[in-house]
This record gives C-alpha cells, sequence and structure tokens, in this order.
C-alpha cells in the first residue's frame, strides 16, 4: 500500500526526524491560507506548492512549483497544478489527476543526498542505501554510477548499529559540515530504521534529504510503502488509504478476496493460483501476440470459486470495455471441477454473459465438471490443455474481431 | 526414492483444530501420511478425529509436548498469519528437522526475523533443521507422504523431482507428468513470498544428490533473484536435466502480481533476465507452460 508524501512526513514527525514545516490543502483557497500561515511562521516568502499523487518524477511533471513571492504566488501556482492531468514516468501517458496539495516553507538547501530502505529479499534483511546523487532516481544511479551507492544490511536481532549509521554519514562525506550534521544523520537514520519497522514497510526513501545551510539535516521528501500483509496490526492504514490513486476495479476485487490487476488487452482471464494466472497471460500472449490477442488482467480467485465469486469475477473483468472473450483456467486440487462447473454455468446464465467463453478444467473431478459445462446447453467451448484453451480463445477473439 | 519426507516421517500439525488445519490433517491422513499429533494452545488433551478414514491423533497445547509424547519430527502449519512465525519458531526449538509453513499473509518483518533466528540452525546429530514456505503448497513425495494441500491424486511415484514458487501451477506441471505416465520422486512448493525457507538452490541440491531423481523442473515467476542464483548453482553442480518455466513474462513493470514477491521492480525481475540465466546454464525453457514435462523428456531423451 502506498501513501501520500505529506501522510509519509507526518509519520516522519512522529518519529521525530526532522521535516519542513508544511500543510495539506484540497482547495486553491486552503492553499493560499496554507502559504500565509507559512510566510508567517517562518518570516521566509519562500513557498513549494507540491502535487500530492502516489507517482514518483512530480517535479519533473510540473506537479512541485517554488513561490518567491508568498501567499499570492502560492494561491497562483496551486491553481494551475490543482486538478491538472500530472504525467510522470510512473503514470503512464494519461497521468494522475492532483486532486490534493502539499504546500511546505522554502528551506536553504546546501546539497542534495538520497536515503533509502528497502527489504533486500535476496540478502533477507532491511538495507539502508544512501547517495551523493540527491534527487536522482536511485534506478537510474544503480543502473549509470552504482559506486555511487553505498549500501548496508541491518541484522534484524541488533538493529541499525551505530557503527553502520557512521558509516553512511562518513561516505556521504558529512563531516564536512561539521561533526554536528554527522550527528543529526546518525540519529535521523536510526530513527528511520525504527519506523521502517514498527510501521511495517516495505519501502522508505527520502530524495531527497537535504543539508541546510545551517548544518541541519532534513527529509525534504519522503516515499513510503507499507507492507500489505501486516494491515492486521495497523488498523489506522485504512484512514491513510486514498482511493482516487488507486484503480476502482482492483479496490473491488481486493473487497470480494480476489486478487485482480488491469492490463490493457482483450482476453479476459479467470484463473486459480498466483503463478498459473501469471502463465495463463503468458500463454494467451504466446499464442495471440501477431493477431492481436493479449491478456486483459491478471485475476486469481485463490481457493474458492464458487458461483458468487465467480459471478464477481465476470463482472469486473466485464467492466472493461476491450474484453472480447473470457478464458476460464481452473486447475482444481482441492477446489473441484464439479464446484466451479457449477460457479461458471450459474454465473454465465445469471448474467447473460454475451462475449465467447472458454473454459479449461484440469485436476479433482474433472469428468463431472466438463459434463456439467456441456449439457448446459449454454455456448460455452472446453478446453482440455492449456495450450488447447489458448488456441481457441484467440481463434474466438480473432474470428470475432 | 526421495528428498526430505517419506513413509517414515512422522508429522505433526500446527494449528490443527482450525478450518484449514482439521480439514487438510484429514486429507494427509486419508493420503497415508503418518500424521501423529496436532497442537493447538488451549486444546491439550483433547483428539482430533478424522471420521470419515477412522483414524485420529491426540491434541497438545505445545508442540515440545507433542514431540515428546509422539516422536514427531515434522510439522506442516496452518496457523493464521499474527501467530505462524510464532509457530514456526516453536517448531525449530522443539527439534523437528523439516517446518513446512503452508499460511499465506506473513508479514515479511516477521519473516526477516524467524529466517535470521533459524539461520544455519541444526540438530544433536548435525543434521539441518529445515524449513519449506511460507504461503506454499507444501511438499509430496507421491505414494508415501504428502504434507500440505495438494491434491494428492494427481501425483505418482517416479523419478522426477518438481520444486516450484507457485502452488497450481505445480499442480500443472505433475499432471503434464503424470498424463505421460511419467511418476514424481518428490514436488516441493518453495512458495513465492520474498523472504522464505529454503530456495531453488537449496532444493536443487537435494535433488543432485538424490539417486533417484533423474530430472527436474523448476517453475520460477518475476521478482527477487532466486532463479538467477538457482542457475548459477546449474552451471556448476546440477548434471541432471532441468526443465523450467518462469511465470510473468507479460506482468507489467511495479505491479504485485497476487504473490507478494512477484514484481518487478526498477526494471529487475523480469521473466526475460530468468529464462536468459538458466539456458546460460543449461537449463531448457518450456516455450508455454503448457510444455513443461515435454520438454523435460525431450531433454532426458536426447540423453539416454
Amino acid at each position: 500500500m502506498k501513501i501520500h508524501e505529506y501522510q509519509a512526513k507526518q509519520l516522519f514527525a512522529k518519529y521525530a526526524i526532522p521535516v519542513p514545516k508544511g500543510y495539506l490543502a484540497l482547495t486553491v483557497d486552503e492553499a493560499e491560507s496554507a502559504a500565509a500561515k507559512l510566510v508567517a511562521e517562518t518570516g521566509s516568502n519562500v513557498v513549494v506548492v507540491k502535487a500530492q499523487v502516489h507517482a514518483g518524477g512530480r517535479g519533473k511533471g510540473g506537479g512541485v512549483k517554488v513561490a518567491k513571492g508568498g501567499a499570492a504566488e502560492a494561491k497562483e501556482l496551486a491553481g494551475k497544478i490543482l486538478g491538472m492531468q500530472l504525467v510522470t514516468h510512473q503514470t503512464g501517458p494519461e497521468g494522475q489527476k492532483v486532486r490534493r496539495l502539499y504546500i511546505e516553507q522554502g528551506l536553504g538547501i546546501e546539497r542534495e543526498l538520497y536515503l533509502g530502505a528497502v527489504v533486500d529479499r535476496d540478502r533477507r534483511r532491511i538495507a539502508f542505501m544512501v547517495s551523493t546523487e540527491g534527487g536522482v532516481e536511485i534506478e537510474k544511479v544503480a543502473a549509470e554510477t552504482p559506486e555511487k551507492i553505498m549500501t548496508v544490511h541491518v541484522d534484524p536481532t541488533v538493529g541499525l548499529a551505530g557503527y553502520q549509521a557512521r558509516k553512511l554519514a562518513y561516505g556521504l562525506g558529512l563531516e564536512k559540515h561539521g561533526k554536528p550534521t554527522v550527528a543529526k544523520f546518525v540519529t535521523l537514520v536510526t530513527k528511520l530504521y525504527d519506523l521502517f519497522v514498527k510501521e511495517d514497510c516495505s519501502l522508505c526513501e527520502v530524495n531527497p534529504l537535504i543539508v541546510t545551510k545551517d548544518g541541519d539535516v532534513v527529509a525534504l521528501d519522503g516515499k513510503i510503502n507499507f507492507d500489505d500483509n501486516a494491515e492486521f496490526r495497523h488498523k489506522e492504514w485504512e484512514s491513510m488509504r486514498d482511493a482516487d490513486e488507486e484503480d476502482p476495479v482492483e479496490l473491488e476485487a481486493k473487497a470480494a478476496g480476489l486478487s485482480y490487476v488491469s492490463l490493457d488487452g482483450n482476453v479476459g482471464c479467470l484463473v486459480n493460483g498466483a503463478g498459473l494466472a501469471m502463465a495463463t497471460m503468458d500463454i494467451i500472449k504466446a499464442f495471440g501476440d501477431k493477431v492481436g490477442v493479449a491478456p486483459a488482467n491478471f485475476l486469481d480467485v485463490g481457493g474458492g470459486a464458487n458461483k458468487e465469486q465467480v459471478t464477481k469475477a465476470f463482472s469486473m473483468i466485464l467492466k472493461s470495455p476491450h474484453v472480447k472473450a473470457i478464458f476460464v483456467n481452473i486447475f482444481g486440487g482441492i477446489m473441484k471441477c464439479d464446484v466451479i462447473a457449477e460457479g461458471v454455468v450459474a454465473a454465465t446464465r445469471e448474467m447473460g454473459l454475451k462475449v465467447p467463453l472458454v473454459v479449461r478444467l484440469e485436476g479433482t473431478n474433472v469428468e463431472l465438471g466438463r459434463k456439467i459445462l456441456a449439457d448446459s446447453g449454454l455456448a460455452i467451448t472446453a478446453a482440455t490443455t492449456m495450450a488447447d484453451g489458448a488456441s481457441k480463445i484467440v481463434a474466438a477473439v480473432s474470428g470475432t474481431a | 526414492m526421495s528428498i526430505l519426507v517419506g513413509s517414515e516421517t512422522r508429522v505433526l500439525v500446527q494449528g490443527i483444530t482450525g478450518s484449514a488445519g482439521s480439514f487438510h490433517a484429514a486429507q494427509c491422513m486419508a493420503y497415508g501420511t503418518q500424521v501423529v499429533a496436532g497442537v493447538t494452545p488451549g486444546r491439550g488433551g483433547e483428539k482430533f478425529e478424522a471420521k470419515d478414514i477412522g483414524k485420529s491423533c491426540p491434541v497438545f497445547d505445545t508442540v515440545d509436548q507433542a514431540v515428546r509424547a509422539t516422536g514427531a519430527d515434522t510439522s506442516v502449519i496452518f496457523v493464521p498469519p499474527p501467530g505462524a512465525a510464532d509457530a514456526i519458531l516453536e517448531g525449530f526449538d522443539a527439534g523437528l528437522k523439516l517446518v513446512v509453513c503452508i499460511t499465506e499473509g506473513i508479514p515479511v518483518m516477521d519473516m526477516i526475523r524467524v529466517r535470521r533466528a533459524i539461520e544455519g540452525r541444526t540438530l544433536q546429530n548435525g543434521e539441518k533443521q529445515r524449513l519449506i514456505g511460507p504461503n506454499c503448497p507444501g511438499i509430496i513425495t507421491p505414494g508415501a507422504c504428502k504434507i500440505g494441500i495438494m491434491p494428492g491424486h494427481i501425483h505418482k511415484a517416479g523419478n522426477i523431482g518438481v520444486v516450484s514458487k507457485s502452488g497450481t501451477l505445480t499442480y500443472e506441471a505433475v499432471g503434464q507428468l503424470t498424463a505421460l505416465g511419467i511418476g514424481q520422486s518428490t514436488c516441493i512448493g518453495i512458495g513465492g513470498d520474498p523472504v522464505a525457507g529454503l530456495d531453488f538452490v537449496d532444493v536443487l541440491e537435494l535433488f543432485q544428490r538424490d539417486p533417484d531423481t533423474h530430472g527436474i523442473i523448476l517453475i520460477g515467476e518475476i521478482g527477487g533473484g532466486a532463479e538467477e542464483r538457482a542457475a548459477e548453482y546449474i552451471k556448476g553442480k546440477v548434471t541432471k536435466p532441468v526443465a523450467a518455466f518462469i511465470a510473468g513474462a507479460t506482468a507489467p513493470e511495479g505491479k504485485r502480481m497476487g504473490h507478494a514477491g512477484a514484481i518487478i521492480a526498477g526494471g529487475k525481475g523480469t521473466a526475460l533476465e530468468k529464462q536468459r540465466a538458466l539456458m546460460d546454464a543449461g537449463a531448457k525453457i518450456a516455450p508455454t507452460p503448457s510444455d513443461m514435462a515435454t520438454t523435460l523428456m525431450a531433454m532426458m531423451a536426447k540423453r539416454a
């Protein structure tokens, strides 16, 4: 789960990680009064207007602007940013509508650095990374100048050790800004580890982390992703969720206990198991690529595929106007094929399904399941193997296109 | 005929009184697995009965008690996510040689701590203690021992080892083998979580050493670097034929595809990279998921 920059900074503040002063604004007028408040509090006319969307690269896309003329200029900039379709390298060409702004004090920047923490699955530890290339995407730095990234891995039984924090501080050359700056960084990174663990993050990024002209170390940006599996012990996450930033179909699927990801093809897929669901997408593409047939979604119905779930899944698949056919691929283990077949037949009847439907069943009670499909009198094409199913679905789509 | 589990394996079920635990304990018993005990704190002294098949086992409050009373050496965990990490540690501390965790949805922070705590642990006789999973279907040695949630009847005893990150895709491979009349030595689902127990390399090492495993099917997916490490290991150490399939060639970047670990991040962990690494190591890549068994059979026929 992703949250906004302003929410990440609220968490930083909770852990006493220094952040600039700032206020959330949902309207242009709120932006103006937030800016006025900041000017009064800081005595500086410099405020920053920042679009709040979950995608990165906001600055380059025109979603972050500096107002040097106080509240009036901030209001003008807010009017331009609020409501715009912000296009960044992470949003896709259609962009993401800006619905929230964060109005923040401007700070005198001496240096921009990168600080990030992720779960390093290969080392099975939390990794802290720093780089002197602040404000630049870390993937770009990793690809072009990997020697500029320094990493430490944290032993979970010990926590981030003092020497590791110092190693990062001296690696960034912070001693050049004075001993207090080194100490401030060590405190900040230690608190960030604490936050990462207690808040069940999967990623924490401060890009840039800045050294101010006064030698302070401040989180100028903040990005936090939470580990979805830990939701059961973080009831507060629900109130932090911004449904506007998520795919409505994916949210609906989650509520129904289905795992769903929208893609841009034309064959709806209903599969049990994540690996088999990916493999089903792959085989549709392999058979259909040359004739313009591709998967429209990833959908894992999990261990249970009863009538209600199949109906729900079909209705979600059909929300995409591009879907020209549906491929059901089930390997029944504990879930019996006859039960699934009954669910598919009932859902097809109930919904008056118009698009071609290819169903491949395998596993427990497969003969019974195939008989139920055949006897239903519905226009369901049965398939025996994944390859058979894929070739039939490709024929169905390219024939009707 | 197998690795890690066989007809002599004595299994206890952690979380046996829950709905998944009781259902699958009975299924494993019906397959012929020696399920000798169940554990649910607060339910010690009860008896677990699989009425349909006329089998039962005692229930204990702790794994330690169950091990002392029944000589169990392996456990399977159906405890829900909030208590699952603790259940794994309890199994290791009670001296089990193998813990199989089926539970899906354990927070990654819990698994980081568990992995650290069990790293390098051995029994008094020097034997390694091992964890399979979490978020996996389990392990089966066909005809001898089923520990997990896979459908037993699609398997057939034989000489092909199967190791996979995915549950149903493992069944798909097994189904293809059995349909060709080819049996399996042992099939292991290692799970799709970012931090877990045995990985491909650990299982490949066991299959390579097992005289009754003649060929291997490896099923990976996008995300992480486990398939690349497997390729490295195959290159240097595996002389048996390996056919592989990597799921997720069509998955978009940055989207989690069901499994917590199945995500392409920063251009890393793509199916193509993994396929290339495995091919370089001498494995054959099944062109589609429908060709896993035939790809391996073609390799074996060529060598014979």
